[in-house]
């Protein structure tokens, strides 16, 4: 087994209204970064395990995602990376 | 009728949900969320709060208490679950209503009341009501935005598990008389085949004079007039 670090994004999914995203567009839109469309605000997650290989990990995390650090109703994730710390 | 009411670590609610049950009469048993056994009641109560933190997401690490193994199980046999506020969000996470609860549009938490039409008086909920009357209760909340997928909103919408709306004191549902900017003004619903209910506001907070309403005390006796003694 060797410890892999696995960094997952989760994000309002497009189309569920986002007050915390807009609430930033309009903030940025104030400050003058008015080439910004859309901002959403979701959560970056770190995890530390061990797995056999770097694929193990990455499928270990999306059960993860699958059954609770993501809410499938309204929320997308992605891997963002799985590195050895 | 025997009520189980569950506490969990950060809920603050139990004591008012004991008392409006024992308001209209029944036993009141208190479950913990490390319990493994409902203790013979038969309608169960996840009341409001907080339940660890809200960390993650509200009611997302509830969800896999144990005593919600036997919630679950309980909901399967058709047993009666109630779910208010931080409930609601529990019952959510748990599939065992459709949709999410989210941050409330304003991102501002909503402490005040509100107007609620009884869509559906047909329930084991609200059979002391009846369908259309507007009755006052407290909300409490900062995630409280029911949303759910376009098709769910409709067939929800059309088997009339919309069972509470966010309306004006006039009954008219306005953008102004939602708190929180819930899809349809949606504050309840109950699954498809009727035994459980969630639910935003804060029933159980008003079947007092002494606290500004008894509305909310038609819920607990709709129950206790449907389920045996």
């Amino acid at each position: 087994m060797t410890r892999f670090r696995v960094a997952v994004h989760i994000v309002p999914r497009k189309g569920v209204l986002d007050p915390q995203g807009k609430a930033v567009s309009d903030a940025l839109h104030a400050l003058g970064f008015s080439a910004v469309h859309e901002t959403r605000v979701g959560r970056h997650l770190v995890l530390d395990l061990d797995a056999a290989d770097r694929s193990a990990a990455e499928s270990s995390v999306r059960g993860m995602c699958d059954k609770l650090l993501a809410n499938p109703v309204t929320e997308d994730y992605e891997i963002a990376g799985v590195t050895t710390p | 009728m025997k009520v189980g009411i569950v506490t969990f670590p950060g809920s603050n609610r139990e004591v008012d949900a004991s008392l409006a049950a024992q308001a209209v009469g029944a036993e009141v048993v208190t479950l913990w969320h490390k319990d493994h056994d409902l203790q013979g009641a038969d309608v169960i109560i996840l009341p409001g709060g907080f339940s660890y933190g809200d960390y993650l997401r509200a009611g997302a690490i509830a969800r896999f208490s144990p005593i919600m193994q036997e919630v679950v199980e309980h909901a399967k046999r058709g047993g009666p679950v109630l779910g208010i506020c931080n409930g609601f969000q529990i019952l959510c996470e748990a599939h065992l209503l459709p949709g999410a609860l989210l941050r409330n549009a304003s991102l501002r938490f909503a402490s005040q009341w509100v107007t609620l039409r009884v869509e559906n008086a047909d329930t084991l909920f609200t059979s002391a009501y009846e369908a259309g009357q507007l009755i006052r209760v407290p909300v409490a909340h900062g995630d409280g935005r029911f949303t759910a997928d376009a098709d769910t909103i409709t067939a929800l919408e059309e088997a009339g598990q919309v069972v509470f709306r966010y309306v004006d004191r006039q009954g008219n549902p306005l953008p102004a008389a939602n708190p929180n900017g819930s899809l349809n003004d949606i504050a309840g619903i109950v699954n498809d085949r009727g035994n459980v209910l969630g639910l935003m506001p804060h029933p159980e907070d008003a079947v007092d004079p002494l606290l500004g309403s008894t509305d909310g005390l038609g819920l607990f006796e709709s129950l206790l007039s449907r389920v045996a003694a």
